[in-house]
């Protein structure tokens, strides 16, 4: 079979079971694939080698009742490996071998995947577009010198690109769904409590959840049943009843009630965006949903509130890297100049930007002003969703307000950059689930997703929402290799 | 308001990261376009409103205080950029 590469999860899982397929097959697919598509820079490390032992370990005692069996994957470059270098996209980590397994992929290895290696992404998860990764930036696969989105570029570009099958990213305010929108691939945030942060490098703790990202929803539902669990050693883990979401995944979505946000409708949106909300809303209304208009008031504070929010909690995740325990540690005259000059010389403008805005607005005497200000937003912000769900089931949007777009465009102005996230920050303000699915092209034939807003605990719903529309949508990735020579 | 290169060098002290005149002046424009993008929550009442403080709104678990992995000291010290086999070292901070 010579297009491995091109098939779903699904159908490899299938095929490995029916024994058409070995592990080894795929996993050497894969590698082979990946070591041609070096200019899209989508790995930070890779583990091609141990990859293809482990492949060819299961291939002699292959136990194919797993859920993921023999299957590579690689993973965003923020969870925690045991035994291979885990960076987050930062200096200040580029030497960290983590002596521990994050709970999130050591579920991915029980049900016998195996780790292809580490994935390219914006430093500590802060970013929309992986340019501020300290490995360099990451190309999207539809385009040369376009941003594949963040913070999980790396990760979005090798799902898009076929380097990978399937993968895991990270959402803090979009870093999943803005990515995947970008690249034209199925991104699910699980409600937050879903999937444990345990191992997960931290940057902001109340938002941060992990999620699938995929070439269908499919798969997606596959891979989130294999990631959500509680965890003990995730003091939010929540322990609710988990569905297995992809057994009973269904297109029936009848009688839904989905609600349309009159506030995403904002100011300088491009027509492209507007039109393909539009036609989402009749592919919904074709699956034989019923789509309803509501108000989400407090829409347009959600940015600023993320903002204080987010800074916040990185300053304080943050302070650890402080060159003693681990990571780089640059020279000093003393213990005071040597964490000053690790930490300038370790982070990068973007993080050292946030950890200044975190530090300021929790400092004495704006605690109150920002902080607490930004709390009681989100309380707002949550009420309004919490209202909505009164009325309807799920809620439907565009997951940005644009296509993706050129490297370097928006690096000199963060406020620009921030915007991208204006639809997807209110999801994690709010700790609900959200799923962002490929639905159309722009004029340039980049690829627009829109995005389905589920109830806390409902990832089923959403995923049943986003599969009925897919066959209605029937996306084609414009891929053309471009990269490959 | 406006953040000047006083506050900035203020901020970067309390951040434990060392900035020169030149980024500090490019953190001030920064932060103040971002602050002013912030100054916009100033619009809202919030007097009544209680702050949302945890998203889950669950009650922490308990577990009982035991030790579960023993003799991981090796493990621990193991990323550390200088140490000296059982311990972290930082420059002498007694005279």
């Amino acid at each position: 079979m010579s297009d491995i590469t091109k098939q779903s999860l699904t159908e490899l899982v299938e095929n490995i079971k029916n024994k058409k397929l070995s592990s080894t097959d795929v996993t050497k697919a894969f590698i082979q694939r990946s070591e041609k598509s070096s200019e899209l820079n989508a790995y930070i490390t890779d583990d091609f080698a141990p990859a293809l032992d482990k492949a060819k370990k299961f291939d002699q005692n292959p136990n194919l009742d797993l859920k993921l069996p023999g299957i590579p994957m690689a993973v965003k470059d923020l969870f925690c490996t045991k035994n291979v270098k885990t960076t987050a996209g930062s200096k200040i980590l580029n030497n960290f071998v983590p002596t521990y397994e994050s709970t999130v992929t050591e579920n991915i290895w029980n049900e016998g995947a195996i780790l292809l290696g580490k994935l390219n992404c914006d430093e500590f998860a802060m970013g929309s577009s992986n340019e501020t990764s300290h490995f360099g930036n990451v190309q999207n696969p539809i385009d040369k010198n376009l941003v594949p989105g963040g913070s999980s570029g790396g990760s979005a570009s090798a799902v898009a690109g076929q380097l990978t099958p399937i993968t895991i990213g990270t959402d803090t305010g979009g870093s999943i769904r803005q990515p995947a929108s970008f690249t034209g691939i199925v991104g699910l945030k699980p409600t937050y409590g879903s999937c444990s942060r345990y191992g997960i490098v931290a940057f902001a703790s109340s938002l941060d959840q992990a999620g699938p990202m995929a070439q269908n929803v499919k798969d997606c539902a596959l891979l989130q049943e294999v990631i959500s669990t509680y965890d003990s050693k995730d003091s939010t883990s929540i322990n609710f009843k988990r569905n297995h979401y992809s057994k009973e995944l269904t297109k029936n979505i009848k009688g839904k009630k989905i609600g349309i946000p009159k506030e995403y409708r904002v100011d300088g949106m491009p027509k492209e965006i507007e039109d393909l909300w539009q036609k989402g809303i009749q592919y919904v209304k074709d699956c034989g949903a019923e789509t309803i208009d509501i108000s989400l008031p407090h829409t347009s504070y959600a940015l600023p509130t993320y903002y204080i929010v987010a800074p916040a909690e990185a300053s304080s995740n943050l302070a650890r890297y402080d060159g003693v325990k681990y990571g780089y540690r640059a020279k000093g005259e003393n213990l005071i100049d040597m964490y000053e000059k690790t930490r300038s010389e370790g982070f990068g403008a973007e993080v050292q930007r946030r950890i200044m805005i975190g530090t300021y607005v929790l400092s004495s005497g704006y605690y109150d002003a920002y902080y607490l200000k930004a709390q009681k937003v989100r309380k707002l912000i949550k009420n309004d969703f919490d209202e909505a769900y009164k009325k309807v089931d799920a809620i439907l949007t565009p997951s940005t307000p644009s296509s993706a777009f050129k490297i370097g465009e928006k690096t000199n102005d963060p406020v620009s950059m921030y915007l991208n996230d204006i639809f997807t920050v209110p999801v994690n303000l709010a700790g609900l689930p959200g799923i962002s699915i490929p639905a159309g092209h722009d004029t340039k034939g980049y690829p627009l997703g829109l995005q389905i807003i589920g109830k806390a605990f409902d990832e089923q719903n959403i995923l049943n929402i986003a599969f009925a529309m897919e066959e209605k949508i029937n996306f084609k990735n414009k891929i053309t290799d471009w990269w490959i020579k | 308001m406006s953040i000047d290169l006083k506050t900035i060098k203020h901020i970067s002290k309390l951040s434990r990261i060392s900035v020169d005149e030149k980024r500090a002046e490019k953190l001030a424009d920064d932060l103040n376009s971002i602050f002013e993008f912030i100054e916009k929550l100033n619009e809202l009442k919030t007097d009544d409103v209680k702050p949302l403080t945890s998203i889950a709104e669950t009650t922490l678990k308990f577990r009982s205080d035991e030790i579960k992995s023993k003799n991981i000291r090796e493990q621990i010290i193991k990323n550390s950029p200088e140490d000296n086999e059982d311990y972290f070292v930082v420059p002498k901070v007694i005279e």
